[in-house]
């Protein structure tokens, strides 16, 4: 890529366009850089051609839910050290622990704020960082606007 | 002057005295019967001749006569026929010969004696014809030699007496022996006397009664004395009486035996004019007849008695069987009612007024009756028999099924004497089996309808089961699909407030606020709802740790700090020292003492809010309280608090905020902890909610 601190690329998947795209206008606002795609086949598309820092995946998608998207992503080499955060309308008990499941990271709960959500893509950035050093800091910057 | 079959035999001097008073007894008499008769009794003394016949042959008439007999029947005398002519006869033949013949029994003529004997002609000597014949019996042909002689000595006798006067006698002297032996052959005693009562002539019977042979005993002779006496006693005061007929009852003794014999005397009396008046008396033995009326009267009594007895019995078994409310019959072998009781007869018996119609069914119901009982009296070795008869009730003509049991009664040899048959009527039975199967029906339509509904509801249920499990699913996908739209709205307002698409002014920022504050509210609605069809839906799971309540209370104060610091409130925490960790779900313990907090808080407008944590008595309950000062609670609404939607100043819900359903899920939540959520309330006075979780919580 062209600088070593590049800001992080998220990748937000979700259908509703309108989520969609507040969380991306946010994240790009917050200082990330954003790619978006719309269903699950796209998404794992998206991952391998991109390689994001980290996915926002909404569950409920159209083509390929999320869990499966998820199931994949974690199964393939190349994508499988890629963090997954899990986004839902739906709060009943079991859709966090079948995210779980799938192979997410990390499980956030419609409505959730645009700065909570960027909080937690943060928090998850920084724990990923933490672990592996010895890959490049996905500590995102604000030199973007 | 002997034939040569006779022997001359040296004879003893008893036997020569015993001819020498024959010989002296004949050359006395002139009757030639009377010589007859001496010979015969000599000769069954002297020779123990048993039978013996003298037949004397009449010049002047072909016919020989029999003169003398003894142990000869006096059938066999009068049958006894014989023709000096029939020359061809064994008898006469035998009375031509010289020489006894002897006839060993075999013979095939009539004679007046049985078996062997001799037949000796009488004849003066071998020159002259023979004058008769002398039978006598023999076993053998050898002739004993007093037979012999004796016919020589009646030979001559016969010879010498037979002269026209003397064989008239002689025929006088058959007929009298005739009467004799008639006389004799009648088993009552007969006897002429004079009217005396002396003996004149008395047949063996009476003899035996009142003459006592030479040698008899002395109690014999008493007897026989006593006997004559009594007679004579008797027959006297017949003779008083002049009756043609005399009968009256005698007692005398038997000289043998020394018994009482009683006898019915008639006696009645002749006139002869050469003998004067006698009396003949005829005594017939009642002694038995006496005892044998005896035995019949009293077999009379006994008859009686037991007829009465039977009687009784009868009488006793009809009252009996009348009590039976069944009909009863008793049956004979030909299949007629020899005995029925009163409900019987209703059905069988004929009486005379009944009318036509009647008469036709009580012959009907005999004809029934008749083919029933037939049953048992063709089927052998069967003793009952049970069935059914349909008979009709004579008076009304109404149907009347009866069960029938017959019963045969044997008599000791096994024969079949009577058939008792009992009908029992079941018209009552059968209409009890009518009712009961349609009761039956009814119970079974009942049991359908049961089932059915039973069916019907358990549908129901399974449909509701659905429609509330459907219902949860809805409001699980809804509170989704609002989510979705909110969560946009909300952060788009977000971003605007946040300067995120550039710079907003004060007016804007206040809109914004509103849109933000009412997207929040519709988020803890849903959020609610949410919780509620969770708990509802048995989706809410529990989560079990140990806790300290004195730290949850004071996360649940900091939470509120913002709320608190705003009012003028004062609020305080009283925790009982000694509390101990409970065991529960932290989180939803924390939920509800937040909503009692923040009801507390948003209904008090001023005074104070205390927190208090204490145990019950037993220390198996811990109880967590919210008091206040605030407006309080009526009676009549403490308990619709906690229903769903509800805030009881029905308007604002704006004036104090919240959702209205924070009660109604406190309380569903203190249901699934194991608790309650109790409310004191006065108006204006305050409210003080308190919630009480058992101290350990068991998963059930």
């Amino acid at each position: 890529m062209d600088t070593p601190t590049a800001q992080p690329l998220v990748l937000v998947v979700e259908d509703y366009q309108d989520a969609r795209e507040m969380y991306a206008a946010y994240l790009s606002f917050s200082g990330y850089r954003v790619a978006e795609a719309t269903n699950g086949v796209e998404a794992i598309e998206k991952t391998i051609e991109l390689l994001p820092d980290i996915i926002l995946m909404d569950l409920a998608l159209p083509r390929m839910d999320g869990w499966e998207a998820t199931r994949r992503l974690k199964l393939d080499e190349r994508t499988k050290h890629i963090p997954i955060v899990a986004l839902t309308g739906h709060a009943l008990a079991g859709y966090a622990e079948g995210a779980r499941q799938a192979g997410c990271d990390a499980f956030v709960t419609k409505p959730c704020l645009p700065d909570a959500l960027v909080a937690e893509i943060q928090r998850m950035l920084s724990a990923k960082s933490e672990s592996g050093s010895a890959r490049k800091s996905a500590r995102p910057g604000r030199t973007r606007n | 002057m002997h034939g040569s079959v006779a022997p001359v035999v040296q004879v003893a001097a008893s036997e020569h005295d015993a001819r020498l008073g024959l010989v002296e007894f004949l050359l006395a008499s002139t009757d030639l019967q009377a010589s007859a008769r001496r010979v015969i009794d000599w000769l069954v003394t002297q020779a123990r001749i048993r039978h013996a016949v003298i037949a004397l042959a009449e010049p002047s008439s072909s016919q020989l006569l029999i003169v003398a007999e003894h142990g000869v029947s006096s059938t066999a005398i009068v049958d006894f026929v014989l023709t000096r002519d029939d020359e061809a006869h064994p008898l006469i033949k035998a009375m031509h010969r010289k020489e006894p013949s002897y006839f060993d029994g075999q013979q095939t003529f009539r004679s007046p004696l049985e078996g062997g004997f001799h037949g000796v002609p009488l004849r003066l000597d071998d020159s002259e014809p023979p004058v008769g014949l002398l039978l006598t019996s023999a076993v053998a042909s050898e002739i004993r030699s007093e037979v012999i002689w004796v016919a020589t000595m009646l030979a001559r006798q016969a010879s010498r007496l037979m002269s026209r006067d003397a064989l008239a006698e002689t025929r006088f002297g058959q007929e009298r022996m005739l009467l004799y032996s008639i006389i004799n052959a009648v088993t009552d005693p007969i006897l002429l006397t004079d009217t005396e009562g002396k003996l004149i002539i008395a047949n063996t019977h009476a003899e035996k009664l009142f003459a006592a042979p030479e040698d008899a005993g002395e109690g014999w002779r008493r007897a026989v004395g006593l006997n004559n006496m009594l007679f004579s006693a008797a027959l006297s005061t017949s003779a008083m009486s002049e009756s043609e007929l005399a009968r009256r009852e005698l007692l005398l003794v038997d000289p043998l035996e020394g018994s009482d014999l009683l006898f019915e005397l008639l006696s009645s009396r002749a006139r002869d004019e050469r003998q004067g008046t006698y009396v003949v008396s005829v005594l017939r033995n009642v002694t038995d007849l006496a005892r044998a009326k005896e035995e019949i009267e009293e077999s009379y009594r006994t008859l009686r008695v037991a007829q009465a007895e039977v009687r009784d019995e009868r009488h006793r078994l009809e009252l009996i069987i009348d009590s039976v409310a069944d009909p009863i019959l008793v049956t004979d072998q030909e299949g007629d009612i020899v005995l029925m009781n009163e409900p019987a007869e209703r059905l069988f018996n004929l009486r005379a007024d009944a009318d036509e119609t009647t008469e036709r069914r009580i012959n009907s119901n005999g004809a029934h009756l008749t083919s029933f009982v037939s049953n048992v009296l063709t089927r052998t070795g069967e003793q009952r028999y049970r069935g059914e008869i349909q008979l009709t009730d004579p008076v009304s003509g109404r149907a009347l099924p009866v069960e029938g049991v017959a019963g045969t009664i044997l008599s000791e040899q096994g024969e079949l004497m009577w058939v008792v048959t009992i009908l029992h009527d079941m018209t009552e039975a059968l209409e009890k089996r009518r009712l009961a199967a349609q009761l039956e029906i009814k119970v079974q339509a009942a049991t359908a309808e049961l089932a059915q509904q039973n069916e019907l509801l358990r549908r129901q249920h399974i449909a509701l089961e659905q429609a509330s499990a459907l219902k949860s699913q809805f409001l699980a996908n809804m509170s989704h699909e609002f989510r979705t739209p909110l969560n946009a709205i909300l952060g788009y307002t977000h971003m605007l407030l946040h300067g995120v698409t550039g710079p907003v002014s004060e007016q804007q920022r206040k809109s914004l606020t509103r849109i933000d504050s009412n997207s929040q509210h519709l988020l803890a609605l849903i959020n609610d709802i949410l919780d509620i069809t969770r708990i509802e839906a048995g989706r809410m799971p529990l989560n079990l740790s140990s806790f300290e309540i004195p730290e949850l209370v004071n996360e649940v104060m900091s939470e509120l700090e913002p709320i608190i610091s705003r009012s003028s409130l004062r609020v305080t925490a009283k925790m009982l020292r000694t509390l101990r960790p409970i065991k529960s779900d932290r989180q939803k313990v924390k939920q509800i003492v937040l909503n009692l907090l923040s009801n507390a808080l948003k209904f008090t407008p001023a005074g104070a809010v205390t927190i208090a944590a204490s145990y019950d008595e037993h220390r198996r309950w811990v109880a967590i309280s919210v008091k206040d000062t605030g407006v309080g609670i009526a009676g009549e609404d403490q308990t619709k608090v906690f229903e769903d939607f509800r805030q009881l100043d029905a308007s604002p819900t704006r004036g104090y905020g919240g959702t209205g359903l924070g009660l109604s899920i406190c309380r569903r939540l203190a249901q699934m902890l194991g608790g309650t959520i109790e409310l004191r309330s006065d108006v204006n006075k305050g409210s003080t909610f308190t919630l009480r979780l058992p101290v350990r919580l068991r998963r059930r």
